[in-house]
């Protein structure tokens, strides 16, 4: 059970690897402040940042809402995977149901998009609920597959009812009402933008709380040592299992706000290659501290809207190499990095 | 109705064959090094380009490509082992399926720079063209030649493993590392070996798969699902699980596909959920 | 840091007013990816026409934008039509290489009233989904009905339907076996194959032991279609008395070369052959092959592409330059030409194409290999919305 930044500072071997991986190993996630109870300066100033980019810019509404959603579903990976250590490929599965049940709902005549977002969570959750027990039974390469499993056979069975999901062709025809009786979802973006923010901010401020609660304590104590925490009759494996739901419902919940702001659904929000996306988006930008979660999805969704422009294959090569490098050199992700410069900068005497 | 079964059999066996070949490689680093390597399937493809580059540049024949795509694959599998790999041995599950996502990814990426997003051709020699008729069944040429080959090589890796010193340190590695290093085998080179063989295998496994399995820049992730699928499912480590789960997954996929063309993948997903959930450490029962 | 996004907002505002000199069309299609060559050959048809026609009409610049989806994604496409719309201000929407991208994109056509122009997807719905697509390439029923009737009358009496599964794919099924059996034929067995299934054997042996006098097959043109008749080949069907009865998908003129000897003799419904004799088509193919985009030979989608470009022309020189939806639409109504295919029209009833469609055979002329028609039904509709 060695923690793997040690592993790391090990194989690395003396040197600066060794020693940088030391700090990584001591430092971990205080330095830059996972959040505690209080919301600090910096918080505040993140929050600002995609306000006032959507208020700003309006014909990058479409974008933003896009990464905001994004955002939202990396933040019920970081919560199975950063917390409780389930890496999951199959996360998409509990995203697309949250996406068709929203999309099905508004399609078939109930088109109030409140009520459909909690249809979606709904949904999701129901999944996620029944996935869980499974999930959290297994462990290793088999838990890994299994999540994978999951994911191709919700993909499968919905392509199969393309009847009722309108299969490889998408989901056409959802219609949604004004939200709130006032806001009509317009081409522009604008109201999918401002929707999309307030849903983001909600359930972060939500999970932030959970986070420094005794139950996400107690999670976090789970992925440290789960045998100390059984034999301290913490109850490990529903504690895991009600972290996944909520991260499921989380998923679907992003998904519902999907559909219901594009006015549409498509297969491929089930597929894996977007549980794959996924993961790296949240490595990217650091597991474990809700805030990596959301900046490596901006980074990513931004950086391929950029770059995928020219080509998508320049977009897969260097993704993959940015990968590489950060398995093999940045283990903590951005946030890691930022970190560590943080921590060095402390080090520093005052001039 | 039974010459028809028995048709659908062979070609599930033929299936089952390449499947095997390619995922040996994938079980034995999983369970010798404990590397979830998701790269593999970039190694079978790869694998196939080499052949078909060496085919359509320099000329050489089919039969002569699969020995080079095994050694060219081998070669660039030490080379990887040394010096990206091994570093990540000791890392968590987590780290070794990203960094082998992003290999996957260059090299997919690489492969549509090279040879474009389409399907690549193979001229294969007229021998292996068409069916013979044997026993009341058509059966095609390639795919006897295939399952012929696989269980040669099947053969030869039972007695490498089996019967000589090589073969013995690998066993005795993935039964206990540290013991076996305290007896003074050479686990390093052991690993980059076995690496190496696994990668070659699935080269090779690449360049025969053409004919029957196409390639295309997206063939890495395309079957990945069903290499892991025979290592999970067979359990790591060894040859016989892989082998019972590659030919049962390879005659499950074929039937669906011709008995009931409406249900399609999903039957072999849901069973990988279904199996897994009943039986977390694998039909064999090895720890993965 | 604020002053400069105001003066990029300023820049933009006056390249926006600038833009009253410029028509923008926008298109959306698969440039990458399994189905790049679509998107490749939409290009040489628009590059063709702007070729032979200038970069003008009633004295604005048409300016084509391209947009990749990468392939059957039809989030992506959707999202590409509303920036399009948004960011880039175009007057129209074009291409849509995939069933699923023109669903897509089709309430963003209705939202912003933009005329958007179906240059290849195939699905008959699809112009049902707003008001202001008009569709110039084919619907697969119209191309199905004819097929099916023909080969009834001639002497093919059972026939096994290999589809793939999605919109052209079961409009295409159903079309033919409604043609088929209603002039007396039987369907002795169907299959739905995934959309981007990379080997057919198992569905090939299928159609071997049903042993019917024909297989008609529906794939998306290009790699789909190499790999169908590879396992039709390598399965001794042909040798098994089965013919292969086709829409032109399966003989695209941009593969046929590689296909080679395996092809000759399929027969095909289509509206557009390379071989096509007029001068109208011996003209395009030399515009097309100048153009330089590197397509193996123009096809079906460049004919598409190149009439698209004719309409928008149409559009912009009948409304003098003020492109309004509404109005656009009126002119694609009346929309007629002679094109490289042969005449064709836009149905005013329900903005679809009207077209001759032909059965072809696949001959060899010198070193390459043809489409070559044979037979004519004249200005087929649409079947699909009760042509």
């Amino acid at each position: 059970m060695r923690a793997r930044s040690a592993a790391v500072g090990e194989a690395a071997g003396p040197g600066i690897l060794g020693r940088w991986a030391g700090w990584v190993r001591r430092g971990r996630r205080e330095a830059l402040g996972l959040p505690h109870g209080r919301w600090r300066a910096r918080e505040v100033a993140f929050w600002l940042a995609p306000l006032a980019f959507a208020v700003l810019l309006p014909s990058w509404r479409l974008l933003a809402s896009q990464v905001f959603i994004t955002g939202l579903f990396a933040l019920s990976l970081d919560l199975i995977l950063g917390y409780a250590g389930i890496v999951s490929l199959g996360q998409a599965a509990f995203f697309g149901t949250g996406a068709y049940a929203a999309g099905l709902l508004a399609r078939h005549g109930w088109g109030e998009p409140i009520s459909g977002l909690f249809a979606a969570t709904a949904a999701a959750a129901a999944l996620a609920w029944l996935a869980a027990h499974l999930v959290v039974r297994a462990e290793g390469l088999g838990r890994l597959m299994l999540t994978l499993g999951i994911g191709l056979v919700v993909y499968e069975a919905a392509n199969r009812a393309a009847a009722v999901t309108g299969g490889v062709d998408g989901l056409t025809g959802v219609v949604m009402w004004p939200l709130l009786g006032r806001f009509e979802f317009d081409l522009m973006g604008s109201t999918a933008c401002a929707y999309s923010l307030i849903v983001l901010f909600a359930v972060f401020v939500l999970l932030r709380r959970l986070a420094v609660s005794p139950f996400g304590l107690s999670v976090r104590a789970i992925r440290e040592n789960p045998a100390r925490m059984a034999a301290l009759g913490a109850p490990v494996e529903s504690r895991l299992r009600a972290l996944f739901t909520l991260s499921g419902a989380v998923a679907g919940l992003a998904g519902g706000l999907l559909a219901q702001t594009t006015q549409f659904v498509g297969l491929d929000y089930l597929s894996f290659p977007r549980s794959a996306d996924l993961l790296v988006m949240v490595v990217l930008g650091g597991a474990g501290r809700l805030y990596g979660a959301l900046l490596g999805a901006a980074l990513f969704m931004l950086a391929q809207d950029r770059l995928s422009g020219l080509d998508p294959t320049y977009w897969q090569f260097w993704l993959g190499l940015v990968l590489v490098a950060v398995v093999l050199f940045a283990r903590g992700g951005v946030l890691g990095g930022l970190e560590l410069l943080v921590r060095r900068g402390r080090r520093r005497p005052l001039p | 109705m039974l010459l028809r079964l028995a048709g659908v059999v062979f070609d599930g066996i033929a299936y089952g064959s390449l499947l095997f070949l390619i995922s040996i490689g994938l079980s034995v680093t999983l369970g010798l090094m404990n590397f979830v390597n998701l790269a593999h399937g970039a190694f079978a493809m790869l694998g196939g380009y080499l052949c078909v580059t060496l085919m359509e540049r320099a000329g050489v024949p089919f039969l002569a490509t699969l020995p080079l795509a095994f050694l060219g694959m081998a070669v660039l599998g030490a080379i990887l082992e040394r010096a990206l790999f091994r570093r990540l041995y000791s890392a968590g599950a987590l780290d070794q399926v990203l960094f082998s996502i992003g290999l996957t990814l260059v090299a997919m990426a690489a492969c549509t720079f090279g040879f474009g997003p389409g399907q690549e051709p193979v001229e294969l020699p007229a021998f292996l063209h068409g069916q013979v008729h044997l026993l009341g069944l058509d059966l095609g040429r390639y795919r006897l030649f295939l399952v012929g080959l696989v269980a040669i090589l099947a053969v030869a890796l039972e007695l490498l493993a089996g019967r000589t010193r090589f073969g013995a340190q690998v066993r005795a590695a993935v039964d206990n590392r540290a013991a076996a290093a305290g007896l003074g085998i050479d686990v390093d080179r052991v690993f980059a070996l076995t690496f190496a063989l696994g990668a070659g295998l699935a080269g090779l496994g690449g360049a025969l798969g053409i004919e029957v399995l196409g390639l295309d820049p997206t063939f890495a992730v395309k079957y990945l699902v069903y290499f892991l699928l025979v290592v999970t499912v067979g359990g790591a480590g060894g040859f016989r699980g892989p082998a019972l789960a590659a030919l049962a997954l390879g005659v499950l996929d074929v039937a669906g596909k011709y008995y009931v063309p409406q249900v399609g993948a999903f039957i072999i997903y849901a069973a990988m959920v279904v199996l897994l959930a009943l039986f977390p450490k694998g039909l064999e029962g090895r720890r993965a | 840091m604020k002053t400069r996004w105001l003066a990029a907002g300023l820049c933009l505002a006056a390249v926006a007013a600038r833009g009253e000199d410029v028509i923008k069309v926008g298109v959306v299609a698969p440039f990458s990816g399994p189905f790049a060559d679509y998107g490749k050959e939409m290009e040489t048809g628009i590059k063709a026409w702007q070729a032979e026609h200038g970069e003008k009409a009633a004295g604005k610049r048409i300016e084509v934008i391209l947009r990749d989806t990468t392939g059957p994604v039809p989030e992506v496409a959707r999202r590409l039509a509303q920036e399009l719309v948004v960011r880039d201000h175009v007057d129209f929407l074009a291409g849509f290489g995939l069933t699923p991208e023109a669903l897509a994109a089709a309430d963003v056509a209705s939202q912003a009233k933009k005329p958007m122009i179906i240059m290849n997807a195939a699905t008959s719905i699809i112009t049902t989904k707003s008001p202001y697509i008009a569709r110039v390439s084919m619907t697969l029923p119209q191309i199905a009905t004819p097929l099916g009737a023909w080969v009834a009358k001639h002497g093919i009496e059972s026939v096994f339907t290999l589809v793939s599964d999605y919109g052209p794919g079961i409009d295409a099924e159903t079309a033919f076996t409604k043609a088929f059996t209603g002039a007396g034929g039987k369907i002795v067995g169907s299959v739905r194959v995934p959309l981007q299934n990379p080997e057919f054997a198992s569905y090939v042996q299928r159609i071997k032991d049903a042993a019917p006098k024909a297989v008609f097959v529906f794939v998306p043109a290009g790699q789909q279609g190499i790999a169908f008749m590879k396992a039709f080949e390598e399965r001794g069907l042909k040798e098994a008395g089965i013919e292969v009865v086709a829409t032109g998908d399966l003989t695209d003129d941009d593969v046929l070369d590689s296909m080679g000897d395996a092809s000759l003799g399929i027969l095909t419904a289509f509206h557009y052959s390379a071989a096509h004799d007029s001068p109208e088509n011996r003209a395009f193919q030399k515009a097309a092959a100048g153009v330089g985009t590197g397509v193996h030979r123009p096809n079906f989608m460049a004919v598409a592409g190149y009439d698209g470009m004719a309409a928008v022309y149409e559009v912009v020189e009948r409304l003098k330059g003020k492109v309004d939806g509404d109005a656009a639409m009126k002119v694609l109504e009346g929309f007629r030409r002679e094109s490289p295919r042969g005449p064709i029209e836009i149905d005013p009833a329900t903005r679809d194409i009207v077209q001759n469609i032909y059965l072809r055979r696949v001959e060899k002329r010198g070193d390459h290999y043809f489409n070559i028609e044979f037979d004519t039904v004249p200005k087929v509709k649409d079947p699909g919305k009760g042509g």
